[in-house]
């Protein structure tokens, strides 16, 4: 057979191969032991020595060719097997992926959490303190002396004459500056418990007080640090109003309102500066010291944040209202 | 405090409209709750008089009047109301007339009776109050005057919340001087003169609480008619600030005391035993009060009494016997002062909060008390007639509060309030606020008039120097501070930290209340003591928590009520162990507590639907002490709990100490908790899991890890923890790796066995480990476990 018609044949064997199997056949027919091309190598000696050469040179050639179509054809078929396996392993992407569940952290907790930021980037240490207070704490150290018309309006959760549920955050302070002295920079989130239940409050609700006492702390600067909480807080410019109040713990005390989207003012926090009497009862020097302090509720402030209109949503912990949060 | 807008503008009218005010005094501290109309809108009303009333012919409850309005005619009115009669003045809407709720008046026939117009109430005006019955106008009402015109009822009714400082302002007088000194105006004081005694009568008085009652003023009024009506002007005024009219003794002492923030008391003098005198009660002393109720009073109580017994509780509440009836012919007048510390807290010792304590409490003018005894004597003799008597005073002068001097530092004031505001203008302030003043060496001296109690210290002046400038006057200046690193323990996992380990694992944050339903936790904590509230808003809401369980099964309860069927909550905070050592008798523990309930994960294609059990919690607590670097310090140990399934619960231990409990809620607990699916909680001290190692770094090997499986069979009470401890505990430095990966029982074992496959992984860090190192090594394993627990392998 002519080594033309040989190579046409496996080149057309080879084309027709569709596996890999099937290949390997065709390169054992042409190129094995005992393959047609392997065959007319053999064949050579027979020849005479000088067309021998150039018949080598030529079937040479041909197995060369073959083997080159047998590779692509390899490669060919590889590329084939890959594509049909990948196409076999094709998923759909929209089906829903596994423990995607992630919970969340309470609207009240992220609201501290951003508290503490804002200020412990301001060097103000979280200090926390008991629930369950006594009365040096929670009043008489805080300038509010037994059967003072204050404590009537703290609707306090007395166990006993002398202990009681903190009515305030505010008895952290107290215990800070009996163990620290000035420079003082902290706040105090907590919960807090009032008497009272109804559309508009809950016996139980948080507070972050704060507290700042140096060598030359002022009013000035009370509402500078105010002032940029708020902003920084609700992350827009509100419009603020410090209003004269009263807490018997500081003086000059105020309130400080914000203008509501209904263009109503809300209170959202009391502050003041720290009361001569409150710093001389942990001893510390008015005349050297002077200090400020703010309180304020974390589920008013977290209400007006996120829309919030009921408090009592707060503590029902129902999904459907936490998960908003998420 | 309630007043009427226009008895405030009597005194001081500042040209500023209703808004205006009310914004002006709430940043003056004086804070404005409401703003209310004294009535609603109406017109067409007017004064009219019954000429004419007779009964209806054809209605029993029915009258029939003519009424005249002035203009012209008569009007036929069919009236209902039991007080019509012939002869009263009343308030006529007439046809055409608009009442409040756009309720017209039209020509109407009542039972066939011509009805043209009508007699009003009080509430068919929208105006607050609670008589019955027709409006009764007075006598010399003005037949025909527009009734609005004639009431002055364009005022509103203004709400001012007081701080207790300003007991000052718990009256028109102290309002009027507020808004004078924020408008730089005077403010016209009502002429009040000395009433002349015409009769002789008196009685004595003795001070034998001094310190309590330093003075005290009496009148005797005699032959006073009671039965004579409230003029209307006064009856609005305290209409409007929200009193009722009772009769015009108790009428004209609440007058004085919203004029003038003046407390004052009347006696039917005829019910008196001799003289007067102001004392502590004796021990156990009872009274009857006005209210019929009678107190026993502690002998820290001012009373004031008779030679016989205590009459009243002073500055608080009056007696039954000494009262003013309607019958009361003679009156004793009191007018005294009452130290503030006398009064505190004595009215809510005895649930009395009166609008006398109230003041009483909060400060009144030492020096205000003859004159509130003048005005009250001219008021009441000019509607109840009557004579007076002389007025007796008992004073004793060195337990009058002193009059205040205090010293304002200018350098103080620029201290505190971190601004400079000019001495001029500081004693421009002062001055205006009354207060007497000279400047010298940079401080203010300042003597403080009588009705300014509250100023006692530097920083009251401060504070008035301030409000009145203008908090808003005030600018705003960043803090400085010295720049000071703060504590960053890197030691210290924060419970934010540990909340959002769990926050990961599909836990919700919850926040519930720290008391909860006693029933429930005595049901969970059988054992344990807890606080209890004396007065808590509902029994529900009285034990404080031992443990987070109940309020987190709450929680879990509210939402499969709401059809959730994946449930997980975390939450932190304090528990409350009753402790006799701990200070104030309760340790206060720090926990973190969690509860998972409903299914494991949302239905999923692939993951099917499979219900939460034991391991996925224990699981997120072993997420949570991984946290601390130092997993291997805790055990979890199986132990029983009160609350928890007795199979399935487990203490958990950090080194020998019990720190926390893990375990499914005991099946019997879910009914009366409200659950309706299997739950499982667990609660750690957050003490225990607060701090992490601060890693140490060992360096890593190069050489090859080898593993090896071992397939045991045991008893099957053996706790595999226990193997695995025991494992650890051969000390073979090479162990890197340990892992249980298949529990099995069943077929092809003995009764009562069962085995678990562990995964042990070798690697020494010097060296490749040679078979035979390790085929030596994991004999050492199978040895020990034959020992101690006697365990095969599995062929």
């Amino acid at each position: 057979m002519q080594l033309q018609e040989i190579v046409a044949q496996a080149e057309a064997a080879i084309a027709n191969a569709d596996n890999p199997q099937a290949l390997d056949d065709v390169r054992v027919q042409y190129m094995g032991k005992k393959g047609q091309l392997t065959e007319l190598l053999k064949g050579l000696g027979k020849l005479d020595p000088s067309e021998r050469r150039e018949a080598g040179q030529q079937i040479n050639e041909a197995k060369q060719q073959v083997q080159t179509s047998i590779n692509a054809r390899k490669e060919l078929l590889k590329a084939e097997e890959l594509k049909a396996k990948l196409e076999a392993e094709r998923l759909d992407v929209t089906l829903p992926g596994r423990n995607a569940a992630v919970g969340g952290v309470h609207p009240v907790t992220q609201t501290i959490r951003r508290i503490e930021q804002f200020f412990g980037d301001l060097g103000f240490s979280v200090k926390e303190g008991p629930e369950v207070e006594d009365g040096f704490h929670n009043f008489d150290a805080l300038n509010i002396p037994a059967n003072h018309p204050a404590r009537a309006d703290h609707d306090t959760f007395y166990f006993t004459p002398s202990t009681m549920l903190r009515t305030q955050t505010s008895g952290v302070q107290i215990r800070t500056m009996e163990v620290e002295q000035p420079p003082l920079r902290i706040i105090s989130p907590g919960r807090v418990y009032r008497n009272d239940y109804d559309q508009t409050h809950t016996p139980m609700f948080h507070q972050v007080e704060g507290l700042m006492v140096d060598t030359d702390v002022s009013f000035t600067q009370l509402k500078g640090i105010l002032e940029d909480f708020l902003t920084h807080f609700f992350e827009e410019s509100l419009q603020v109003r410090f209003r004269p109040s009263y807490f018997p713990f500081t003086e000059p005390s105020a309130e400080v309102d914000v203008m509501g989207k209904d263009g109503k003012w809300l209170e959202v926090l009391g502050c003041g500066m720290v009361h001569p009497n409150v710093l001389k009862a942990v001893g510390i020097d008015p005349e050297k010291y002077t200090g400020f302090a703010f309180g304020m509720g974390v589920e008013r402030l977290t209400m007006l944040r996120y829309g919030v209109t009921d408090l009592r949503a707060f503590f029902e912990n129902d999904l459907r209202f936490l998960k908003q949060f998420n | 405090m309630k007043f009427s807008e226009q008895w405030l503008r009597e005194w001081v009218n500042p040209a500023i409209d209703s808004n205006e005010l009310s914004e002006q005094l709430s940043m003056a501290g004086l804070e404005v709750d409401g703003v209310e109309p004294v009535a609603a809108d109406f017109h067409t009303v007017v004064v009219g008089e019954v000429v004419e009333c007779g009964p209806h012919p054809d209605a029993d409850k029915l009258q029939v009047t003519k009424v005249d309005t002035n203009d012209g005619e008569l009007l036929d009115i069919v009236c209902g109301a039991p007080n019509c009669r012939q002869g009263l003045k009343v308030v006529v809407a007439k046809v055409g007339a608009v009442l409040p709720g756009d309720f017209k008046i039209k020509k109407a026939k009542l039972r066939g009776q011509p009805s043209h117009g009508m007699l009003c109430s009080f509430k068919e005006l929208g105006l607050i109050d609670d008589h019955e019955g027709i409006i009764e106008l007075p006598a010399d009402a003005p037949v025909g005057k527009d009734y609005r015109e004639y009431l002055g009822l364009d005022d509103n009714s203004i709400d001012i919340d007081l701080t207790p400082n300003r007991g000052d302002c718990l009256s028109i007088r102290g309002i009027a001087r507020e808004v004078g000194v924020l408008n730089r105006m005077d403010v016209k004081q009502p002429q009040i003169s000395a009433v002349e005694a015409s009769i002789s009568d008196q009685k004595a008085i003795t001070l034998a609480a001094p310190e309590q009652c330093p003075r005290y003023l009496g009148r005797v009024i005699k032959g006073i008619d009671v039965s004579r009506p409230t003029p209307i002007w006064m009856s609005e005024k305290l209409r409007r600030s929200g009193i009722r009219s009772i009769d015009p003794v108790v009428d004209v002492t609440n007058y004085v005391l919203l004029e003038l923030g003046h407390p004052m008391h009347a006696f039917d003098l005829d019910t008196l035993q001799g003289d007067i005198t102001v004392r502590l009660a004796a021990k156990q002393e009872k009274l009857t009060l006005l209210d019929g109720e009678e107190v026993t009073l502690d002998d820290d109580v001012l009373v004031i009494a008779d030679d016989q017994k205590a009459l009243a509780m002073a500055g608080v509440y009056g007696g039954k016997d000494s009262g003013v009836t309607l019958d009361s012919k003679n009156i004793f007048l009191e007018s005294a002062f009452f130290a503030p510390d006398a009064i505190l807290g004595k009215a809510r010792r005895y649930g009395l909060h009166t609008d006398a304590s109230h003041r009483y409490e909060r400060g009144v003018d030492p020096q205000l008390q003859r004159t509130a005894m003048e005005r009250a004597t001219e008021l009441l003799l000019a509607i109840c007639g009557g004579e007076a008597g002389p007025i007796t005073e008992a004073v004793s002068e060195q337990h009058l509060p002193a009059r205040a001097s205090v010293t304002l530092r200018s350098s103080r004031l620029a201290k505190v309030l971190g601004v400079q505001i000019a001495d001029n203008e500081v004693t421009e302030i002062l001055q205006r606020l009354g207060l007497e003043v000279s400047f010298a060496n940079g401080a203010w001296q300042v003597q403080v008039p009588s009705y300014r109690f509250d100023i006692a210290i530097e920083e009251d002046l401060i504070e008035e120097v301030a409000r009145v400038y203008g908090y808003n006057a005030i600018q705003a200046v960043a803090p400085a501070a010295q720049l000071r690193m703060t504590d960053r323990k890197e030691a210290q996992i924060s419970r934010h930290t540990l909340v959002n380990a769990l926050v990961e694992r599909g836990y919700q944050e919850a926040i519930t209340y720290s008391f909860v339903d006693p029933k429930h936790q005595a049901m969970l904590f059988n054992e344990a003591a807890a606080l209890t509230l004396p007065h808590p808003i509902s029994i529900e809401m009285s034990s404080m928590r031992v443990s987070l369980w109940p309020g987190l099964a709450g929680a879990v309860a509210h939402n499969q009520k709401r059809q959730q069927a994946v449930l997980a909550f975390v939450e932190t905070g304090l528990r409350f162990i009753p402790d006799e050592k701990a200070e104030n008798g309760v340790r206060q523990e720090p926990v973190l507590g969690g509860i998972r309930a409903g299914k494991a994960h949302v239905e999923h294609w692939s993951e099917g639907d499979r219900a939460i059990d034991f391991y996925d919690v224990k699981g997120d607590v072993e997420a949570l002490l991984e946290k601390t670097g130092e997993a291997h310090l805790f055990r979890f140990v199986a132990d029983q709990h009160d609350a928890l399934h007795p199979g399935q619960s487990a203490a958990i231990y950090k080194g020998e100490r019990k720190v926390g409990f893990i375990g499914a809620l005991h099946p019997q607990h879910e009914k009366a908790l409200g659950l309706n699916q299997r739950a499982f909680v667990f609660e750690i001290e957050l003490d225990a899991i607060a701090v992490r190692r601060i890693p140490v770094a060992q360096p890593i090997s190069r050489y090859p890890s080898i593993r090896r499986d071992l397939a045991l069979v045991l008893d099957e009470s053996i706790a595999a923890g226990e193997v695995l401890a025991e494992l650890e505990n051969v000390g073979v430095k090479q162990l890197v790796g340990l892992n249980l990966f298949d529990v099995y029982q069943g077929e092809n074992l003995p009764a009562g066995k069962r085995s678990l496959a562990l995964s042990i992984t070798l690697q020494d860090t010097d060296k490749t480990l040679e078979e035979a190192e390790v085929n030596e090594l994991m004999d050492r394993f199978v040895s020990k476990l034959k020992d101690e627990f006697n365990a095969t392998l599995r062929d």
